[in-house]
């Protein structure tokens, strides 16, 4: 076993271990928010641990494994985000509020802005 | 080596596998589409792993385009959901 | 217009429409860093130096760089100073232990199994001037610990908060936010 591979078969571990952890906090959160917040973070670090392993598993090989490596990371860390903010926004504009335990009225502050917005657009119509 | 290939592969599919239930399960449609991004990522990461184990570099390519066209298609499922298409 | 829409995603719709009025120096100045952005990507597809596939490369991200010169509203050259360069490497190591330590959270979280959360929808404020740099903040808050962006409207963030401590907006902003704007307002605002 060489460096690159000890080094690149830990990366790989660590990160399918996350992966599988999104998968599960997917199965056990309560509502879309958290599920969302368990898939976006776990996911994007399992997969960029994962594919950064990878290539510097098959380094030794030829140099282009870890460019395209990059290439995918870098992707990830900048798509996984917006598709959680793009989905979450949706969601709240289908009046499927999020879950919140304690009877504090400003808990939601986004209630108050939803609400303007709706009103706006009944007086358009 | 190829053994702690074979192990990430069987983590990525137990994950996939809680992702499949939550697909199914979901009460709503955002469940639903929570649920396929999150194995739009799971298969983008296990494409490039079987690249690695099968020693095609153009595996690669395909996750990526993969991973392209599943952003795509979230953000379009997340408009549509939202009315603004 | 989608395309238009992923670059600027968390902000209003209509925010790029005043783009129609561009200098030539603006234009020039999107078009060259878009078309070196474009080629570095191209390169690392092909990852060939031949004649032949650069040629092939240059050509067409020149097009395509043409083609969308309103809709790349990010750089100037400023960027490009060591200074700027120096916070973004800082900027992105702080970015990745943030990314760390809130994978442990969520792994805690899911692994618990009792759940311990106790979610909430907070606001604050933020100072920041580009649209550009409004976006990377937001992208940056949810790959932190337990928070999530759900909308940007001007210059105010809401944001999903899995363990509330706080609905105090100025509480709420050094919690999340601080250490990220304090960098990126030095990188965009040299």
């Amino acid at each position: 076993m060489s460096l690159y591979e000890i080094i690149g078969g830990l990366l790989s571990i660590i990160g399918a271990s996350f992966l599988f952890l999104g998968g599960l906090g997917i199965y056990r959160m309560p509502d879309v928010y958290n599920r969302l917040q368990a898939g976006t973070k776990a996911t994007t670090l399992g997969a960029m641990s994962l594919i950064l392993g990878v290539g510097v598993v098959k380094m030794e090989d030829h140099w282009s494994w870890i460019v395209k490596a990059i290439i995918i990371i870098v992707f990830i860390a900048i798509s996984n985000p917006i598709s959680s903010h793009a989905l979450s926004r949706a969601m709240y504009h289908r009046k499927k509020f999020p879950i919140i335990k304690s009877s504090d009225k400003n808990m939601d502050a986004y209630r108050e802005v939803f609400e303007k917005q709706e009103r706006e657009k009944e007086e358009k119509k | 080596m190829i053994y702690i290939f074979y192990i990430t592969l069987v983590l990525l599919t137990l994950g996939m596998i809680f992702s499949i239930i939550r697909f199914v399960k979901g009460p709503t449609a955002g469940d639903r589409t929570v649920a396929l991004d999150t194995m739009t990522t799971l298969m983008v990461a296990g494409l490039v792993v079987l690249a690695a184990v099968f020693d095609r570099l153009i595996y690669v390519d395909v996750a990526l385009i993969y991973g392209v066209l599943g952003f795509i298609g979230v953000i379009v499922i997340a408009r549509y959901l939202e009315g603004a298409l | 217009m989608i395309t238009g829409e992923f670059y600027v995603l968390p902000l209003k719709t209509n925010n790029y429409k005043h783009m129609k009025t561009l200098t030539l120096s603006e234009k020039l100045t999107r078009f060259i860093i878009n078309w070196l952005f474009l080629m570095i990507v191209w390169f690392a597809f092909t990852t060939s130096l031949s004649a032949q596939e650069l040629i092939a490369g240059a050509i067409a991200t020149m097009f395509i760089s043409l083609l969308t010169i309103s809709l790349f509203t990010c750089c100037t050259f400023k960027l490009l100073s060591p200074r700027s360069l120096f916070y973004m490497s800082y900027f992105l190591v702080i970015f990745l232990r943030e990314l760390i330590k809130s994978n442990f959270d969520v792994a805690r979280r899911v692994l618990t199994p009792s759940l311990p959360i106790n979610p909430g929808i907070v606001k604050f404020k933020t100072k920041l001037p580009t649209d550009f740099a409004k976006m990377v903040l937001a992208n940056c808050i949810t790959l932190t610990p337990g928070t999530l962006t759900i909308d940007v409207i001007d210059d105010t963030f809401y944001i999903h908060w899995i363990d509330v401590k706080t609905t105090n907006p100025e509480e709420a902003f050094i919690e999340i936010a601080e250490t990220f704007e304090k960098i990126l307002l030095k990188i965009f605002k040299p």
